[in-house]
């Protein structure tokens, strides 16, 4: 709990530093651009935090938001209605997540590899179904299905009540998967797990049966993340659509109290460490600082955390 | 004292959180002696050992080498100092060679700055470390394809390379055979005439008679008394350590009877990684079946098998007269049949969860709400928790401290206990004594004993003679995966079952090989 708190702590300090900082940071619209930043990379983070509880990685979380996004923009110009399209893609993700999940464990291939060997894989058939970039709008498509588009993209990342909705998506999945993961008997077993997979076992916890589901949580909710994706930014280039981002759902969860040794981290803290890397790359722009080193003050702060974070349990370990 | 002792600890305190686990102990040892610090787990032994290595600080209190005050200001310095801790699991780089293993750190070079290593100069003192202590291995050898014995040997010469004038060892014999035991006090014996003086810790008294000069006693953080040469018994020994008279260690209170059902029947079964030769025999309800042999015998890897963990190739398996399909510990667990594994740090126990997180693990399908999510009710898991803590004594700041900061034995009875609340037909007990002290123990066997008086068919895995002795109701000896004999408690001696656990065939007074229903001699 007093991880959380932690985070909670550094995602005010870096809220309240950014809203001295700038007019425009506070400006209404601005504060919109964070929300849905948070939203996106959330529920990448808790997919990819709940996977690095049961002792798991995966690090083709961006190329199934790139591959998602393209699939959905061509399933729209196909003349799929977008929320049959976005079945699909959540059905395509979770077939991923299934299939890494029983390399990982029938194969007993290393979780690192399987998803790496993912990461090229995804992204190559992404740019082989779309040499160009693909988007929402459809060539010679009638004014019923452009409102029905339409329609589907306000539902998900419209600013309904002045709330971006997938800051309200991100909370509806955190709450479910929160309750799951600290309220059930499964929750409990993906702890184990992660912690230490042979007791588990021992246990009679069926282990593999938990590991193919983290996989699939994980690749289930990259699938959303590239739905929130496309719909936000109307279209997706197959080369650059959703790279980095399995790095920044590590970097999330990890930040949010995840260890990557398995067995830790809460869905609090998931979300929270998913508001870090927007708010800080938001501080970066306004603060003034030239976008070329943007990434090195990226690092340089997260570093900066972790060392503070280790510093700071140690001290309460020796205080007891 | 006489001559200024080598090492001196005086009124040394440590406090961790949640424990004080020194509270002003003083010790000394002499140069060329062997002390035996004893003592249950949690006594403080090896906290008091880690703070002689310069692992801890003390609080309070203070060490004296050679009579100055000595302050170590890490695990380095210590070494420097010739003092050397030699830890209960080993700490030697597998991956490397023997010679490599000595000089790890302090690796002989030429050539100045580059510093070149000087293979052979370090292959020749390798050879003389290891000649000195008798370890007949080849230098260039690689650690991780030596038996655990040997292992424990480098660890020695390695503490020699560095001109070692007191060495602590922790528990040195719980993965040695007899021979190797054997060797281990000859070479304590040399070390002593050599002048090095030993620190020995062990929770293997017979051990400690064989070993010691003089023995110290802790308990509870504090000195509870020292016993010179010719003071050492057993007795005394566990009269000091739990502070009162163990009368009866092998609790009975369980009674086989003749006409008791068979609860577990194994036929002709072979495994994955077993003998060729099938393994049969019966265990009746309410019966303790020791389960003998040397290790690597194939016990634990027997009851792998019957737990699920090993793919049976061959045979059946019969609970309360039922054939079972065991393929997974899930269906075993589901028949009735529980194993309490050897190894409690990698298969018994999440070690970074709390006391209540291990004593659930197993037990959710009772502490959730019927359903396909089953909600944990906090309450109950609580409930379960606080129970089985009270009725095992498990000594705790609470039940939400995490495992991992308990005592061995501490450990052991979470590991048990979690079984307890699943009604079990047949539990295979595997080692459930290693390195666990004295009062742990005594109430693991009163916990065994219970089980048995309810009806449960018990069998235990053990490498100690006494315990086997002390508590079955009848033996089966293996010897390289073969049932060599089976003896009925009359016929039990050390001599029986070692007879048979070294491959020699069955006496008149052990009973036919062939397995037959057990209690006919209660």
């Amino acid at each position: 709990m007093s991880r959380v708190l932690g985070v909670l702590v550094m995602v005010l300090a870096l809220y309240g530093v950014l809203m001295c900082l700038d007019d425009n940071a506070r400006s209404l619209g601005n504060q919109q651009t964070i929300a849905g930043r948070l939203g996106f990379y959330g529920v990448l983070t808790v997919g990819a935090g709940i996977l690095i509880i049961s002792g798991g990685i995966d690090l083709s979380i961006g190329s199934v938001v790139g591959l998602g996004a393209v699939c959905f923009a061509l399933l729209l110009q196909a003349g799929v209605h977008p929320a049959l399209a976005a079945i699909a893609v959540l059905m395509g993700s979770m077939l991923i997540g299934l299939c890494h999940g029983l390399l990982v464990t029938k194969l007993q291939l290393q979780p690192f590899l399987v998803t790496l060997c993912g990461l090229f894989i995804y992204r190559g058939v992404a740019r082989w179904l779309s040499p160009t970039s693909v988007g929402l709008t459809v060539r010679g498509a009638s004014q019923s299905f452009e409102d029905q588009v339409e329609a589907f993209r306000t539902l998900l990342v419209g600013n309904g009540l002045g709330v971006p909705h997938h800051l309200l998506i991100l909370l509806v999945v955190a709450l479910i998967l929160g309750l799951f993961l600290h309220g059930t008997r499964h929750g409990r077993y993906l702890y184990a797990i992660g912690a230490n997979e042979e007791a588990a076992r021992y246990a009679g916890i069926p282990v593999h049966n938990y590991q193919i589901l983290a996989y699939v949580i994980c690749s289930t909710l990259a699938g959303l993340g590239a739905i929130l994706f496309i719909l936000e930014s109307r279209t997706a280039n197959a080369t650059s659509a959703g790279s980095w981002l399995e790095l920044y759902a590590i970097t999330g969860a990890v930040l949010g109290g995840c260890s990557l040794r398995g067995g830790e981290g809460t869905v609090a803290g998931m979300v929270l460490g998913a508001a870090v890397l927007p708010l800080l790359r938001q501080l970066c722009n306004f603060g003034g600082v030239s976008s070329d080193i943007e990434y090195a003050v990226i690092g340089l702060a997260l570093l900066l955390g972790t060392i503070a974070d280790e510093l700071l349990k140690r001290r309460s370990l020796r205080r007891g | 004292m006489n001559p200024t002792p080598l090492l001196e600890a005086h009124n040394v305190r440590k406090h961790f959180p949640g424990v004080q686990a020194l509270d002003g102990v003083s010790l000394h040892v002499n140069a060329g002696e062997a002390l035996a610090v004893v003592g249950e787990n949690g006594a403080g032994k090896s906290t008091l050992m880690k703070i002689m290595a310069g692992i801890h600080r003390p609080d309070a209190g203070e060490l004296r080498l050679d009579g100055q005050p000595l302050h170590l200001t890490g695990a380095s310095d210590a070494l420097r100092r010739g003092l050397v801790l030699i830890h209960q699991e080993l700490n030697l780089a597998e991956n490397l060679s023997v010679t490599a293993n000595l000089f790890l750190g302090r690796e002989e070079v030429r050539g100045g700055v580059l510093g070149w290593l000087d293979n052979r100069r370090m292959k020749a003192e390798a050879g003389g470390l290891l000649s000195r202590i008798g370890l007949d291995v080849r230098p260039d050898q690689r650690v991780s394809e030596l038996p655990p014995g040997q292992r424990q040997m480098v660890e020695i010469a390695r503490a020699l390379a560095g001109n070692a004038r007191l060495i602590i060892m922790d528990e040195p014999t719980s993965s040695l055979t007899q021979r190797e035991t054997d060797r281990l006090y000859e070479v304590i014996d040399d070390l002593k005439r050599q002048g090095v003086a030993v620190v020995y810790i062990s929770h293997r008294l017979d051990e400690v008679r064989r070993v010691a000069d003089r023995v110290e006693v802790l308990r509870d953080g504090r000195n509870a008394g020292a016993l010179s040469r010719d003071e050492i018994s057993r007795d005394a020994m566990i009269r000091l350590m739990v502070g009162r008279d163990l009368k009866q260690l092998y609790p009975r209170r369980h009674a086989i009877r003749a006409d008791a059902p068979v609860r577990l029947e194994v036929r002709n079964v072979t495994f994955v990684g077993g003998p060729t030769a099938p393994v049969s025999f019966k265990v009746r309800a309410g019966e303790i079946v020791g389960l003998a042999g040397l290790v690597g015998a194939g016990r634990t890897e027997l009851a792998e098998a019957l737990f699920g963990l090993r793919r049976l190739t061959g045979g059946e398996v019969r609970i309360e007269g039922r054939p079972v399909t065991i393929r997974s510990p899930v269906s075993a667990i589901a028949a009735g049949l529980l194993l309490a594994p050897e190894d409690r740090r990698r298969h018994g126990l999440v070690l970074t969860d709390s006391v209540q997180g291990n004593f659930a693990l197993p037990n959710f399908d009772q502490l959730t709400t019927a359903g396909l999510l089953g909600w944990v009710v906090f309450s109950r898991e609580k409930q379960l928790a606080r129970d089985l803590t009270n009725r095992l004594h498990v000594r705790a700041s609470s039940t939400r401290q995490i495992v991992g900061q308990l005592s061995g034995g501490n450990q052991q009875k979470v590991v048990l206990g979690k079984w307890l609340a699943r009604k079990p037909r047949v539990v295979i007990f595997d080692e459930p004594t290693r390195g666990v002290d004295v009062g742990a123990r005594s109430e693991i066997y009163a916990l065994m004993d219970e089980l048995a008086a309810a009806g449960v068919a018990v069998v235990m895995i053990s490498s100690d003679l006494e315990e086997i002795l002390g508590m079955s109701d009848r033996v089966l000896v293996l010897h390289e995966g073969r049932l060599t004999g089976e003896l009925p408690r009359s016929a039990l001696s050390q001599e029986a079952v070692m007879h048979l656990a070294t491959g020699g065939a069955p006496t008149e007074s052990s009973a036919a090989e062939s397995p037959r229903p057990s209690g006919e001699q209660a």
